[in-house]
């Protein structure tokens, strides 16, 4: 392995960004891939098919057998709101493959008697998100109700390509949401990628439930996902 | 903890390579390229070695470790890459096998 090639895969893998070192079995030669590259042809097809995937694998490509192995980030969410939803959604997520944290600057929800185990910020979203930012491989759940501590959440999310943005509120609450993100100078169409009525609709009564339904949606979303996605302000 | 959204820097194998490297040690890696039936770890996985044998991470459940270490000084020494093929198939190419029944190739390759 060239040692240039594993020193800019490990700057991504601590960056938490998605990449493939593609090695030719018959010559030992190396790559690197980052998540967008583009690359042409079979061997193209078959790393976009991977990024996606996450599955590290052997593949035949113009006459060639290459491996490629497969670098992305864990995914992880980060949870709007010490909620009651929250309660059950941090030890599903967690199982699922999906590590959870929760800031809610309310100290009287973000309690670790309320959440044993789990990471609290019990601080204000922008300031937690300076701290430990965003990216494509974090999922954002709003569920405090509170547009004072939903929105701006909301929109570091969305400027961070998160690869899946949630809020919990009626289509009533989310059509006033959107006015106040348009306002915020939020496109419409970034907007859009806001899953709000938050959740699969499966007829979700209970916190609990709605916490099966916010999980599943987040599964479907990440494994769906675009792989060219990127943050804003960043070229593909 | 498997499920960490930031790695362990003193446990990840990739991460160990290039501190080794850094401090002036050949290094070797092994990586798990195909894996049938139960095999303990999936492709994709690493082994680190240096030319004294020590070694961080894992490619299969210890089964096939010592092997794989004995290959990689050959490795360090000739620069040449090799493809190790693992499983209770080859008993008469390998003395080492897997216990699960599974089988794995491991492809050991020098850095640099």
């Amino acid at each position: 392995m060239d040692p240039l090639n594993l020193k800019k895969l490990n700057a991504e893998r601590v960056a938490r960004r998605a990449a493939i070192l593609v090695t030719d079995l018959d010559d030992g030669r190396d790559r690197l891939v980052r998540e967008g590259d583009a690359v042409a042809g079979d061997l193209g097809t078959a790393i976009a098919e991977a990024f996606r995937t996450g599955s590290s694998r052997v593949v035949e490509a113009e006459g060639r057998s290459f491996f490629l192995n497969v670098h992305l980030p864990q995914p992880r969410l980060m949870v709007i709101g010490a909620v009651h939803i929250s309660q059950a959604l941090a030890p599903m997520a967690g199982i699922a493959g999906f590590p959870l944290e929760i800031i809610d600057p309310r100290t009287a929800f973000a309690t670790q008697e309320r959440f044993p185990g789990v990471t609290l910020y019990p601080e204000w979203p922008q300031d937690v998100l300076k701290q430990h930012p965003l990216d494509t491989y974090t999922g954002l759940a709003a569920l405090t109700h509170d547009p004072k501590i939903d929105d701006l959440a909301l929109k570091a999310a969305l400027d961070a390509g998160c690869f899946y943005v949630g809020a919990l509120g009626s289509r009533k609450t989310h059509a006033r949401r959107v006015e106040r993100l348009m306002g915020m100078g939020l496109a419409a169409e970034e907007i859009d990628r806001i899953h709000a009525p938050i959740g699969l609709d499966i007829g979700a009564a209970s916190p609990a439930e709605i916490a099966v339904a916010v999980l599943a949606q987040v599964i479907r979303t990440f494994r769906s996902r675009d792989a060219a996605r990127q943050p804003k302000g960043q070229a593909a | 903890m498997e499920n960490a959204a930031h790695l362990d820097a003193s446990r990840d194998p990739l991460l160990i390579a290039e501190e080794w490297m850094k401090s002036g040690r050949d290094v070797a890696l092994a990586t798990v390229v195909e894996t049938w039936g139960s095999a303990p770890r999936p492709a994709g996985s690493h082994l680190v070695i240096d030319a004294e044998g020590n070694f961080q991470g894992s490619v299969s459940g210890g089964c096939v470790e010592g092997a794989v270490i004995a290959e990689a000084a050959d490795v360090i020494e000739s620069g040449r890459p090799r493809m190790l093929e693992f499983g209770v198939a080859d008993e008469t190419a390998w003395r080492v096998g897997l216990s699960c029944g599974g089988r794995i190739r491991v492809y050991v390759e020098r850095l640099g």
